[in-house]
């Protein structure tokens, strides 16, 4: 936080320095002044996770000294590994793996199938291909929890596996429409000369759709990867076996148990949250161009 | 005749259909199949814990959720307090959104950091930000809120329970929930004001207009669209609110957080009532079907008015 004060005081000193309008300057002085508090405010509830974690269970709720780092260790930390480290229990590499192989399989599986039946809506004439773009339609607005019960009546001999946590994900209507409306735009010059040249559709989708469609790509890489690893209500339904929890619903579990102890368990939130907080940092410019892409105006 | 017809499709009709197929069966089998069977199941007493099979009922489910005077009460509760977390949620979490999104429309260094902030709980799955609130919401004075309140009221704030009382555990709900979404909604507006074009802003700073003025009538004419838009969504999540609940209140104290979905899945998982999960499952569908198509009239309006 105080990078973001001094940030901004800097940035006042140059301003005060460059203009003479004392008016503007005071404007920019509140503005980021805003931004600051603004800021605090956001970031108190994951800097209090942060600090907890690595805190003695018993200073952890302990009003705003919360916020107060002292008597720091990584003791939580160890805490963690050592709890999840059997049958029982469960895994903690072993949630990261449920997690990461679910989402990826949801990820990739999903690029390939809706990219393909995207382009076909968009690209090709086929018989029944209106009677699918409607149906498409009709199913974006569709969100999943409208489906969770019958899906989990249906499948609920299979719990406690891995396919059911991906199979259902992997088709989207929405990911469908995000691609279709990509590839609506693309000039068809190209593919049309890649026709004269004798491509046939599934080399021109190859060769020259795929490559130039880099960002809906990266879009629905994103968006598909936030829904799958923060997936709660069917894992809750489908899976009770430690050795097929998912992350998201492991900390859940943790949490009920008793004796609740806030230390170790803002360790585990720690864990779980950050490696996706660090591909976010990385890739932060392609997180925000998803979410703005996501945005359907009629 | 024929040959037009072969034409129309040509060699295209088998490569579509084979690239359509595999799309268009995961769809069938894990969406349409299931929403078929939702509607099926919810004519049926159908009980896990049953040992007889499946009994028609006709439209019995329904009687009792939306009729019977014992048993539909806790469903009108429930979509009641959907109905005002909606309320509350959406002009809160979009004012918000369109607040920190022009404050952040500006040319000033360093804005990208703190865009970063804004967006951050975006990427926390939604089980470990009502993880980090249970804590932040505990009720006595050792709470991190209530310490922060008494702190900025010198003491004049006294402890609040935030997830116990039924008059505040709805508010604190849509609290962390507005803390958790409204990044995603800011990035959206954010991109539909830097659609709007700067020459009308420079047209209504020439014309003298001030601040206010200028967001009146430039801003937000031009983000409408894109401000229907982030009130449908925040609408259907406020009607889809479930993980928060689940873990912080389980519907209580009193039904005070009960939900829609919240009756749903304990229907069914708990008390192994599928019937009526299904059912419920159907009216929330009909629900979000109605919302979608005031989203379209609306917009189609806003086309004429153009």
């Amino acid at each position: 936080m105080s990078s973001a004060t001094e940030q901004a005081k800097k940035e006042v000193m140059r301003r005060i320095r460059r203009s003479r309008s004392p008016k503007k300057v005071i404007k920019t002085f509140f503005h980021y002044m805003f931004l600051t508090v603004v800021t605090a405010i956001f970031f108190a509830p994951i800097a209090y996770m942060l600090i907890g974690s690595l805190k003695p269970t018993a200073e952890v709720l302990d009003g705003i000294n919360g916020f107060v780092p002292k008597n720091l260790s990584f003791n939580n930390y160890l805490q963690v590994f050592a709890t999840f480290n059997d049958e029982s229990m469960g895994f903690l590499w072993r949630f990261y793996t449920n997690s990461i192989l679910v989402s990826f399989v949801i990820v990739f599986g999903g690029l390939i199938v809706n990219s393909m039946i995207a382009y076909a809506l968009a690209r090709l004439r086929w018989r029944g291909r209106d009677a699918v773009q409607v149906l498409v339609i009709l199913l974006v607005i569709l969100p999943f929890e409208a489906i969770a019960i019958p899906l989990f009546f249906l499948l609920r001999d299979f719990r406690n596996t891995y396919f059911v946590q991906f199979l259902p994900f992997i088709a989207s209507a929405f990911s469908i429409y995000l691609f279709y409306t990509f590839f609506i735009g693309l000039p068809l010059e190209i593919q049309e000369s890649a026709r004269i040249d004798g491509a046939g559709p599934w080399r021109i989708y190859r060769a020259i759709i795929i490559p130039m469609s880099k960002p809906v790509f990266a879009s629905v890489t994103i968006l598909s990867f936030l829904g799958a690893w923060s997936s709660f209500l069917f894992p809750l339904m489908m899976v009770d076996n430690p050795l097929y929890v998912p992350l998201p619903l492991e900390i859940q579990v943790y949490f009920t148990q008793p004796p609740t102890d806030w230390g170790p368990i803002f360790a585990f939130g720690v864990i779980l949250v950050l490696p996706v907080m660090a591909v976010f940092l990385l890739f932060q410019r392609w997180f925000i161009q998803s979410v703005a892409a996501s945005a359907i105006k009629g | 005749m024929a040959k037009a017809k072969k034409s129309k499709f040509g060699q295209d009709n088998l490569v579509g259909v084979l690239m359509s197929l595999p799309g268009l069966i995961l769809l069938t089998l894990f969406v349409i199949v299931p929403f078929i069977t939702a509607i099926y199941l919810s004519f049926f007493n159908v009980d896990f814990n049953m040992v007889q099979g499946p009994q028609f009922w006709g439209l019995e489910q329904y009687r009792r959720i939306l009729v019977d005077p014992i048993t539909s009460p806790i469903f009108y509760k429930a979509l009641m307090n959907n109905m005002t977390f909606a309320l509350i949620v959406v002009p809160a979490q979009t004012g918000l959104a369109v607040l920190l999104a022009v404050m952040l429309n500006a040319k000033l260094k360093g804005i990208a950091f703190f865009r970063t902030f804004f967006f951050m709980p975006v990427v926390f799955p939604m089980s470990l930000v009502a993880i980090i609130w249970a804590l932040m919401f505990s009720r006595d004075s050792m709470g991190m809120l209530n310490g922060l309140l008494n702190l900025f009221s010198f003491g004049y704030i006294q402890p609040i329970d935030w997830l116990g009382d039924p008059n505040i555990a709805l508010l604190s709900i849509a609290l962390l929930s507005i803390w958790a979404g409204v990044g995603f909604q800011m990035v959206i507006v954010l991109a539909g004001l830097q659609e709007i074009p700067a020459e009308l802003y420079e047209a209504a700073s020439l014309d003298r207009a001030n601040f206010w003025q200028r967001f009146w009538n430039v801003t937000v004419p031009g983000l409408r669209n894109t401000l229907i838009f982030v009130i449908i969504i925040t609408t259907i999540f406020s009607l889809r609110l479930f993980d928060q609940v689940f873990i912080l209140t389980k519907g209580g104290p009193i039904d005070a957080t009960q939900t829609v979905m919240y009756q749903a899945v304990t229907s069914a998982f708990i008390e192994g009532n599928v019937g009526r999960a299904s059912a419920i499952t159907v009216i929330f569908v009909l629900i979000i079907i109605a919302i979608t198509l005031l989203q379209r009239l609306v917009l189609r309006q806003n086309r004429e008015v153009k």
